[in-house]
């Protein structure tokens, strides 16, 4: 059976591990690779890093921590933040990111999905979503629209056709990442998570909001997720992977024991 | 043929690049492997590792570009110890479903789509599952039950004799995620990004004789 996977995600700022609540007040919690090592080693499914370096001349930055990770760490990994081009992501993907994540370029500029999709791969083009709860109108008739900028800025997009045309332009799976519950420990936007996941065929990986391992369930059952992205649950020390994974498989969820 | 372990890793390059995580995963178990496009190299390597991914038909037709098809067949041929991964494990057979495209023809059979009816089964099948052993392989020692590796396929392997099946994997149905004949063995999962288990795979492949024969 095909288990439900554990992903974590490390925020880098300038190839350090950052934070971030609510998309503001960043702070710095150590070294993304010791960090995500200790995962691994502890049965981690997956493995995501945000870059949210500010300059462009720190990017290159990643590209050493993308390789560091590679050589270290045998499970896949995508790498998010900043992407624009297919010269972008086929860099990230040649110092060893499985998958690239692609988020503000894609909603500004749709057709790069179609265009990195056909160069890496629909099994490695990830769609990550920031969605924001508003009223039902006419233009967001699922009273789900698609934010950028970290949730600054309303890009006018109903979340649930953007899934839809995400997956028909090439992505191989989806993000979705509620700014609303982001950061509050208060557990996943299940409706949210739900929708989509009712509306797409590729598989869904759940984030912002875990805080408790119940968070998990929740959104592995309720929440139709095929994955659930943690990050300050393992960051701080509350958690362990494979006491997550203990407690998941305890009522019911498949999941990948060891490592 | 070759005396067991030691020799000198080929890995088949013909992505430009993209299959690399193959090489870091045979450095990070003090594998020695070398990354070829060179067709020359490959017909003369003492042990070949042919991965791939993404789409058979354009992988298949870079092959033939490349020389590095007939490349496959002379070292089959010579007997020495083949690994194929994902993809790779795809192109061996007769024919891929995938464009379709006929494939090198190592082992008698062909690819499939996964074709589920259930809907709330995503199609590509993405993430951990657990592969069974259904005989006894080398390559396959050490695998319990429950043990999981990474898969990311639409298609999948169909040999036409279930001799040449060694594990099966559930989604929904049983498919062939393991396969192989002689000297030839190959996995749908991704050794090179299953953790452990995956870096033990290829640790048995680098001293494997070539015989399937446990």
């Amino acid at each position: 059976m095909l288990s439900r996977r554990i992903i974590s995600c490390l925020d880098v700022r300038d190839g350090h591990l950052a934070k971030s609540v609510k998309f503001v007040n960043t702070k710095n919690i150590g070294d993304p690779i010791e960090k995500a090592r200790a995962y691994y080693e502890d049965g981690l499914d997956e493995l995501v890093f945000y870059d949210i370096t500010a300059s462009s001349e720190k990017r290159d930055i990643m590209i050493d921590v993308v390789e560091e990770v590679a050589s270290q760490i045998f499970i896949p990994f995508s790498v998010g933040g900043g992407i624009r081009s297919v010269a972008d992501a086929t860099k990230l993907r040649l110092a060893g990111a499985e998958k690239i994540n692609i988020n503000s370029a894609a909603a500004k500029r749709p057709e790069l999905i179609r265009e990195i999709s056909d160069a890496i791969g629909a099994q490695s083009t990830v769609l990550s979503m920031d969605v924001l709860a508003v009223p039902v109108t006419a233009v967001i008739p699922s009273g789900y629209e698609i934010v950028i900028n970290g949730g600054r800025k309303a890009m006018g997009m109903d979340a649930i056709e953007w899934a839809k045309q995400s997956e028909q332009l090439g992505a191989g799976e989806l993000v979705v990442n509620s700014i609303d519950a982001d950061g509050t420990r208060e557990g996943y936007e299940l409706k949210l998570t739900r929708v989509v996941a009712d509306s797409v065929r590729i598989p869904i990986i759940a984030s912002g909001g875990a805080g408790k391992p119940e968070h998990l369930y929740d959104v592995l059952t309720d929440g139709g997720a095929d994955a659930a992205l943690i990050a300050s649950m393992l960051h701080y020390g509350e958690y362990t992977v494979s006491g997550l994974k203990q407690y998941l498989a305890g009522r019911g969820i498949a999941m990948r024991m060891g490592h | 043929m070759p005396a067991a372990g030691s020799e000198m890793i080929t890995i088949v390059d013909y992505n430009g690049g993209n299959l690399r995580s193959v090489k870091r995963a045979c450095d990070a178990v003090g594998i020695d492997s070398v990354f070829t496009s060179d067709p020359e190299a490959v017909a003369a390597a003492d042990r070949i590792i042919f991965p791939g991914v993404g789409h058979a038909k354009a992988a298949m037709s870079t092959l033939r570009q490349s020389g590095l098809a007939e490349a496959m067949k002379t070292v089959h041929e010579r007997g020495v110890p083949i690994l194929g991964i994902c993809v790779g494990a795809q192109l061996i057979l007769d024919s891929c479903e995938e464009g379709p495209t006929d494939g090198l023809g190592l082992i008698p059979g062909q690819t499939r789509r996964f074709n589920l009816s259930d809907r709330s089964l995503k199609i590509p099948h993405m993430g951990w599952n657990e592969v069974r052993p259904t005989s006894d392989h080398p390559l396959l020692g050490g695998i319990r039950p429950g043990d999981a590796f990474y898969f990311v396929h639409s298609y999948f392997p169909c040999p036409t004799s279930n001799s040449d099946v060694f594990a099966e994997t559930d989604y929904p149905e049983a498919f062939c995620c393991a396969l192989g004949r002689d000297n030839l063995f190959a996995t749908q999962f991704h050794p090179e990004k299953s953790g452990r288990l995956g870096l033990e795979l290829l640790a048995r492949f680098a001293s494997w004789n070539g015989s399937a024969q446990a």
